[in-house]
């Protein structure tokens, strides 16, 4: 086996030095009649050609996004990723090494964390972020968690603009943990009154933008609000470069902030690893979730970096961690960080501008269709169009046809089956969104 | 005549102070901050300019700068590559994290991960799309347990504790159904990872402790002692943190579910037996598989894991959404969590990249190599441990161990010399650190994991390193552990400075002292 | 000056008394870096987890060494938790306590049965 260092004749000394008979002897705990004898009942070790070949015809049964005209985003988003990160990423000393608890030998990984912790306070317009958390579903549920320990209360308003993913993910934590939670209807058109369920018993209300329909949301007086309550306000993103171009939810009054990251950096790879944002302000880091990389100097008083505040942690807190999170998504911070040194401000604010000005140009094609109605008055790169016909089907169609055209509603959440969710970012080009204006007008 | 003849050989010099003008020491560079050496206006990638075009973003435009520095590409690769160098790795050493289970990182594995038929799928592509996809979760899973023995598994846990908050909850769940949702305690020993208590505490139940025996293992006779009508569960790890094979396990199991309760199991330490026994015929009702620990996907600086968490027959309909199933001979998704027991834990379908490596080191493996990695990471943690024994003390005798040799500090008591002191010493030998000061119920613990990756060559100078060190230590060369590291990037950090008034981004130049 | 087993002292002038952490409890803990205090007005019972003392790797419940009302805390602690260890049962003092059943002070430890009882627990 290619990967085993040791011979039978190193076993057989080794064994020697341990002073027993075989090997069986160091497994003598295990329960006689629990033992496995023979070999599990799978395939036999396989050479890297062969695993090679079995897994590459799995991968040729998928139809790559790429291979396609692609407008399908919803939480996930496909993006040009320069060929510096990937190459970057796969550094050993990056890849290869574990949680830097041995500062002194893992400046690399701590100083990429801080300059990564940097990068998303400064795109959220907040004060601290954490390190990471696995992905943006999974921080929306650690920011309510944190809002229910701030404000001692236990009560979470959901906007219906939340994604239904991001949305179930807190139903089902609060449900477990015996936390209420008042989830507004899916609302395409961003018309539901959040203010008025904001009452003394909210912990915080949750809202995403651009939402999950592409609206770009006003967060202020819902900020507003919330705090006349004594709440707190949680904004939530899943497209990070729109973040080049809207206002920040920082500069709109949130109190945490939290978001997938996968837009930078990231490949789609169906939905995992990604990369969850998680920002706040500097009064409430102490509450905050997940790891955090830290200033400080060394011994003949050179700069360095070091894991801090570890005492919110389960490692050190146990039961009264304020997350049980251990492992997170480095190497995709890494990812991410590096991605956006390479755009650099001006880069970002470039690209967010191209998403834009595609998102615009294909919801014109669209609204030109007889039957099609674009929701959206203000958006980014992705908004939602009714069709005359169940759009699951019509994506389905256009599937065969080699387009990949977007999320129908009711693939999240039973419902709005005549709603399907467009993205178009810098990928797409006239011609993608002409051929895919042309089939949806010819499905109809 | 060739005049430019030069030393080839080099030359005795009296000892040098390395203090160089740069602070530089040859390949060990030092490095800025991304934000002390970027500018705003510069980018590393060329866009081309949108057309003009009416913007619809309304008031919601994007008022005034960011501050985001960018590099171009040339400043990008050296910035990072510069960093990548102050990081010990699984690739340059041995690295012997107990508990953290560092191995062989398969390349192989990287290149299927990047396979466009994998890496670029959206998860929300109609399933007749990705099926390729489907059916590498559906052999992922099938494999999963095979090696478990278990009759289900819930794929989309992110890392180790996020599969132990799912199994928890699918025990909650369970209970809730039969109306016993008023059993709100977890049986956990002191010697669990911290993850068990803090999960125990996110959906609402609180911990009692178990003592472990002066053996290191939990003993039936304690569980018992330990449970009534008000326990949901025992989280136990298994081998335990201790390095060893929970002895008792079946009539633990037996106990545990004779009380009504559920039995999780941490598989932390999977690695040890995979392919020597299986947790369902040990009496397991869940337990988590941190994909990035026992299948060796990279743990890339923390992350990304993956903890699917395999589910026994009790609790196989308590899984969250979303699920693979197959219809009409095509492979379909269960999405919609209305109605669902448990819910759903995290958006799309767990972490599909993380998915292909481990398939991808199972297929490698095989059932006979698979079986082989147990043995030899069992072997190599004994033999590290009959190495040492006679220089350093273990806590519960000189026993065979399982994939993890354990010691503590008593051997080191008056010596002036700490744990803490002893791992730092490694670090200038060329070694990362094993696991300090924990499992917590040992004192000073040095938990050593060499892993099945490891050649003989490679242990015996691992060995004959750490033996020179607890020489050095009986010898009262404390000097040599209380300044280490010294040949480091960086010698020992000031923690308490960093917690004290903690720095936890760049702000610039002008606030800094 | 009187002591609990879990190292809080108390030092009770009237009805008030001023609450911390022994000397031994902050040497044993190390470098205090954020103490979390209790809200001026909470009520407490003798017992009850009051305040929280971490260093860098460890965080410990102060508990409360007597019942009553807070009604002052240490803020100097917030920009100097190292007052802690530098002067524990001076400088360093936690809270102040309105006594609510002051004869609880009674079965506290004074200082030569606390220097004993440290003996005990070595």
């Amino acid at each position: 086996m290619r990967y085993l260092p040791l011979s039978t004749d190193d076993r057989r000394a080794m064994l020697a030095k341990v002073g027993v008979a075989d090997i069986d002897a160091l497994f003598a705990d295990i329960p006689e009649t629990k033992r496995l004898g023979d070999l599990m009942d799978m395939p036999r070790a396989m050479s890297e050609l062969s695993v090679e070949r079995a897994l590459a015809k799995l991968a040729a049964q998928n139809v790559a996004a790429g291979s396609a005209p692609f407008f399908l985003g919803a939480g996930a988003y496909r993006h040009h990723v320069p060929a510096t990160v990937d190459h970057l990423i796969q550094r050993s000393e990056f890849l290869t090494s574990y949680t830097p608890y041995q500062p002194e030998i893992a400046q690399g990984t701590l100083q990429v964390l801080f300059e990564f912790q940097t990068q998303v306070a400064l795109l959220t317009g907040m004060e601290v972020a954490n390190a990471s958390m696995y992905d943006g579903s999974t921080a929306s549920g650690e920011a309510m968690l944190m809002a229910h320990r701030l404000t001692r209360r236990r009560k979470a308003v959901l906007s219906g603009g939340l994604h239904p993913h991001y949305a179930e993910v807190c139903s089902t934590l609060a449900r477990f943990a015996g936390d209420e939670i008042d989830r507004c209807a899916l609302d395409p058109g961003a018309e539901e009154n959040l203010i008025a369920r904001i009452d003394d018993e909210t912990s915080c209300v949750i809202v995403q933008s651009p939402d999950v329909f592409g609206n770009l949301r006003d967060l202020t007086p819902i900020a507003e609000a919330a705090h006349a309550k004594g709440a707190l306000l949680i904004a939530v993103f899943t497209e990070a470069v729109s973040l080049g171009a809207c206002r920040s939810p920082g500069e709109m009054g949130a109190d945490i902030v939290v978001g997938e990251g996968q837009s930078l950096g990231n490949p789609l790879t169906f939905g995992g690893p990604y990369v969850g944002l998680f920002a706040t302000r500097a009064k409430f880091v102490r509450q905050m979730p997940g790891r955090l990389a830290g200033e400080t100097v060394d011994a003949d008083g050179k700069r360095g970096f070091v894991l801090t505040l570890s005492t919110r942690e389960q490692h050190i807190r146990r039961e009264k961690a304020t997350s049980n999170i251990c492992t997170n998504s480095g190497l995709c911070a890494l990812a991410f960080t590096i991605h956006l040194s390479l755009l650099g401000e001006a880069g970002l604010m470039k690209l967010a501008r191209v998403n834009h000005a595609n998102g615009v140009d294909l919801a014109g094609r669209l609204a030109k269709i007889p039957g099609v109605e674009v929701l959206n008055q203000h958006f980014f790169n992705e908004f939602t169009i009714r069709l005359p016909k169940p759009a699951a089907a019509l994506v389905e169609a256009l599937a065969q046809r080699g387009i990949i055209a977007g999320c129908p509603v009711s693939r999240l959440s039973p419902g709005h089956d005549d709603l399907l969710i467009v993205a178009s970012t810098e990928i797409n080009t006239d011609d993608d969104r002409a051929a895919f204006a042309d089939a949806l007008r010819a499905a109809l | 005549m060739n005049n430019q003849g030069r030393p080839t050989r080099p030359v005795e010099t009296a000892a040098w102070q390395t203090k160089t003008f740069t602070g530089n020491r040859g390949l060990d560079i030092e490095e800025p901050l991304l934000f002390e050496i970027g500018r705003p206006q510069t980018s590393g990638v060329d866009i081309d300019e949108a057309p003009d075009f009416a913007d619809r973003l309304g008031a919601h435009a994007r008022r005034g700068r960011i501050g985001l520095p960018g590099l171009s590409e040339p400043e990008t690769l050296r910035h990072y590559v510069r960093l990548s160098r102050k990081n010990y790795a699984i690739d340059s050493g041995l690295y012997p994290l107990g508990s953290c289970t560092m191995k062989h990182n398969p390349r192989l594995n990287e290149k299927m991960a990047r396979l466009p038929g994998f890496a670029d799928v959206h998860p929300l592509q109609p399933v007749s799309t990705v099926q390729g996809a489907l059916a590498l979760v559906k052999h992922l899973s099938h494999a999963l347990m095979t090696m478990t023995g278990m009759k289900a598994v819930a794929m989309t846990p992110k890392a180790g504790a996020h599969g132990e908050l799912c199994g928890m909850m699918a025990i909650k769940a369970a209970l809730m159904a039969s109306g016993e949702g008023a059993r709100k305690v977890v049986l956990a020993p002191e010697s669990a990872h911290g993850t068990n208590p803090a999960t125990a505490a996110l959906i609402g139940m609180t911990v009692r402790p178990v003592a472990a025996g002066a053996g290191g293992m939990v003993s039936a006779q304690a569980v018992r002692a330990a449970l009534g009508p008000d326990v949901a569960a025992i989280m136990l790890t298994n081998p335990n943190t201790c390095g060893l094979f929970e002895r008792e396990i079946v009539e633990i199991a037996e106990a545990v579910h004779e009380a009504g309760a559920y039995f999780y199991c941490d598989g932390a330490n999977f690695n040890a037996i995979v392919g020597k026994a299986k947790p369902g015929d040990l009496g397991v009702d869940a337990m988590h598989i941190n994909l990035h620990k026992t299948f060796s996907t990279p743990h890339g600086g923390g992350g990304p894991g993956a903890g699917p968490v395999v589910l026994s027959e009790r609790l196989a309909a308590f899984a969250p959404v979303p699920y693979v199933v197959e219809r009409e001979g095509k492979l379909d998704l269960v999405e919609h969590a209305e109605g669902q027991e448990l819910g759903r834990m995290s958006a799309f379908h767990g972490q599909m990249g993380m998915f292909v490596r481990a398939l991808s080191f199972i297929l490698s493996h095989g059932a006979d190599g698979l079986r082989q990695a147990s043995e030899d990471a069992v072997l190599a943690a004994n033999y590290v441990r009959a190495c040492l024994i006679d220089l350093m003390s273990a806590p519960f005798g000189d026993r065979p161990c399982m994939h993890e040799a354990l010691f503590d500090d008593s051997w080191l008591k008056d010596t002036g010399v700490t744990t803490l002191d002893f791992a730092k010493a490694m670090i200038d030998e060329g070694y990362h650190p094993m696991t300090m000061y924990f499992p917590l119920v040992v004192h000073g613990a040095m938990l050593i994991e060499p892993t099945e990756s490891e050649s003989k060559a490679s242990l015996d100078l691992f060995i004959m390193t750490l033996r020179d060190l607890a020489m050095s230590v009986q010898r009262g060369e404390v000097e040599r552990f209380t300044g280490a590291p010294r040949l480091a990037p960086r010698r020992r950090l000031d923690e308490t400075r960093a917690a004290r008034a903690p720095v936890l981004r760049w702000t610039g130049a002008a606030d800094r002292t | 000056m009187r002591y609990s087993q879990d190292h809080e002292f108390i030092d009770a002038a009237g009805e008030v008394a001023t609450v911390g952490i022994s000397d031994h409890a902050q040497a044993q803990l190390g470098d205090i870096v954020f103490v979390d205090l209790p809200e001026v007005g909470a009520k407490l019972k003798k017992g009850e987890p009051a305040a929280v003392v971490e260093s860098v790797k460890a965080a410990s419940d102060v508990f409360a060494p007597a019942s009553g009302e807070v009604v002052a805390v240490n803020a100097k602690l917030g920009d100097s938790p190292g007052l802690v260890n530098e002067d524990a049962q001076g400088a360093g003092w936690l809270f102040k306590l309105k006594l609510s059943a002051p004869e609880e002070l009674d079965g506290l430890m004074d200082d030569a049965a606390y220097a004993d009882y440290l003996k005990t627990v070595g």
